[in-house]
């Protein structure tokens, strides 16, 4: 596939992300001299200097692999996800931020604005004379801008069609090593790249799946902390009552947290086939509940102190919902006409 | 001038006993008002909590569920699985900002027409004075940046 003898060309970005995935591509060890001997890698600012202008200057579709990590946060965001949308034969949302959110997803419980108060004004920040960040300024020189924060989290194929899906938090290395040799073996007319919208570098099952522990029909009386208890080394975490989001979590990271004694907590997204990972949960936790008087479900259920985080840790940007009320009303503005109000 | 708002609600229904209420409310001419889309279930039990959010993020108002009395349950046991999951689905719709009124579960056997008819009117009372939840008029991503771009997939 290299075109007059010259390399493809390859990019990576990250958006609202911690730079976890980077360091997880870099992870693949001497891997990643296969990227230097395959690809031409145009744009990457964890690893070089580039700048806007050069992406944009370059031609519609001109780079083969964009592996774009991050969920969209703001303007700034949302615009390289179009540059390079446009910029990119194959996109590919890349790592648990742009697939579904991820932890920056859970600002989408709170509106926009009482985020940038908690982050400006709160006892940890030194801010004596309440100074808050402006959008934009008027300089001798001109206007300068910074990105301005949007009411939500978006994943990134709720702005741009996606043509590759890689989840986890982060991909774990031996399944980035894996795609970068498909891709590596499609440059060379040895495969053949999987259908466009496929979830890569993942399995298609879920982590109970791929879990060593022993597994009985489940009952539990109560849920427990994973602090709270010596866990059983052998016995499924969730029959101990222990929540463990392995359900309805995708494999491909060989459940490496239940086999270190700690409860998976669905970095890897909704398995196939899922389409709303909370809510596959809430029916997987409440299946195993063994009460059937409403007082003591609810007993029970007080032992999960946070649902919502235990549901929606990694998912809500990406959840049928996509956020809760106070950030949703203001991503979406009350409409002026319709607003059928009761009649009070 | 304020019409009186009319919500959408969609309510799910199992194949032994509540629909038979609702059949019955429908063979006796009982009244009540049109505001609930019926889905049948096979069981109440078969009601996978997505199916909520479904509703919620496509534009009802409210979701009722339904199913037969506990302990009279044609599959033995699986109403209780729908009443647990109801319950921890209703946290997590209060986690989430959402008025927990806005779900509610309802028993009715298949001779209580009558009741399922009154509880439905009640239902739609009690959303009509929740207001509206407005989630469905979004469409799924508004344009916010201004130098928009289309989006065709280049490759």
């Amino acid at each position: 596939m290299s075109v007059n003898g010259k390399k493809p060309k390859f990019a990576m970005y990250w958006a609202a992300s911690c730079g976890g995935c980077e360091i997880a591509v870099l992870n693949i060890h001497e891997k990643i001299l296969d990227v230097d001997a395959n690809f031409d890698v145009v744009f990457w600012p964890v690893a070089m200097d580039a700048k806007y202008k050069d992406v944009e200057a370059m031609e519609d579709g001109s780079i083969l692999l964009t592996l774009f990590n991050g969920g969209i946060r703001n303007d700034e965001n949302e615009h390289i996800a179009r540059l390079l949308r446009r910029k990119s034969k194959l996109l590919v949302a890349f790592g648990s931020c742009a697939n579904e959110g991820c932890i920056p997803g859970l600002a989408n419980l709170s509106e926009s604005g009482e985020i940038v108060h908690t982050a400006f004004n709160t006892l940890t920040t030194d801010n004596p004379y309440a100074i808050y960040p402006r959008t934009s300024f008027e300089m001798p020189e001109g206007e300068i801008h910074i990105p301005e924060i949007l009411p939500t989290l978006k994943t990134l194929d709720q702005v741009v069609n996606v043509d590759y899906y890689m989840p986890g938090c982060p991909p774990e290395s031996h399944q980035i090593a894996a795609v970068i040799d498909l891709v590596v073996q499609v440059l060379q007319g040895k495969a053949e790249l999987p259908p466009k919208g496929s979830v890569i570098g993942a399995g298609d099952s879920t982590v109970c799946d791929e879990c060593q522990r022993l597994r009985n029909v489940k009952t539990i009386t109560s849920f427990e902390r994973i602090w709270g208890i010596a866990p059983d080394p052998s016995l499924c975490l969730l029959e101990q009552g222990i929540p463990c989001n392995g359900p309805a979590t995708r494999s491909g990271c060989d459940a490496r947290c239940p086999a270190a004694g700690a409860q998976c907590i669905g970095c890897y997204g909704p398995a196939e086939g899922v389409l709303d990972y909370g809510a596959r949960l809430i029916s997987a936790f409440a299946s195993v509940i063994d009460a059937e008087d409403p007082a003591e479900i609810d007993h029970i259920l007080d032992g999960m102190v946070d649902p919502v985080g235990q549901f929606y840790r990694f998912n809500l940007a990406g959840s049928l919902l996509k956020a809760a009320v106070p950030a949703w009303r203001k991503r979406v503005p009350q409409p002026l006409q319709g607003a059928l109000r009761p009649e009070t | 001038m304020t019409e009186q708002f009319e919500p959408t609600i969609i309510g799910f229904t199992c194949n032994w006993c509540s629909y038979r209420a609702a059949d019955l409310a429908g063979t006796a001419r009982i009244k009540y008002p049109p505001n609930l889309r019926l889905i049948r279930l096979m069981c109440s039990g078969r009601l996978d909590p997505t199916f909520v959010f479904k509703a919620l993020a496509g534009g009802a108002d409210g979701v009722l569920i339904t199913g037969c009395h506990p302990g009279e349950c044609h599959y033995l046991e699986q109403n209780y699985k729908a009443l647990r999951r109801f319950q921890l689905l209703s946290r997590v719709l209060q986690g989430l900002g959402v008025e927990p009124g806005r779900v509610k579960l309802v028993w009715a056997s298949a001779a209580e027409g009558a009741r399922f008819a009154s509880e439905v009117a009640t239902f739609v009372e009690e959303i009509r004075a929740l207001g509206p939840l407005h989630w469905g008029i979004a469409p799924a991503d508004l344009p916010i940046v201004s130098e928009l771009v289309p989006e065709e997939v280049v490759a």
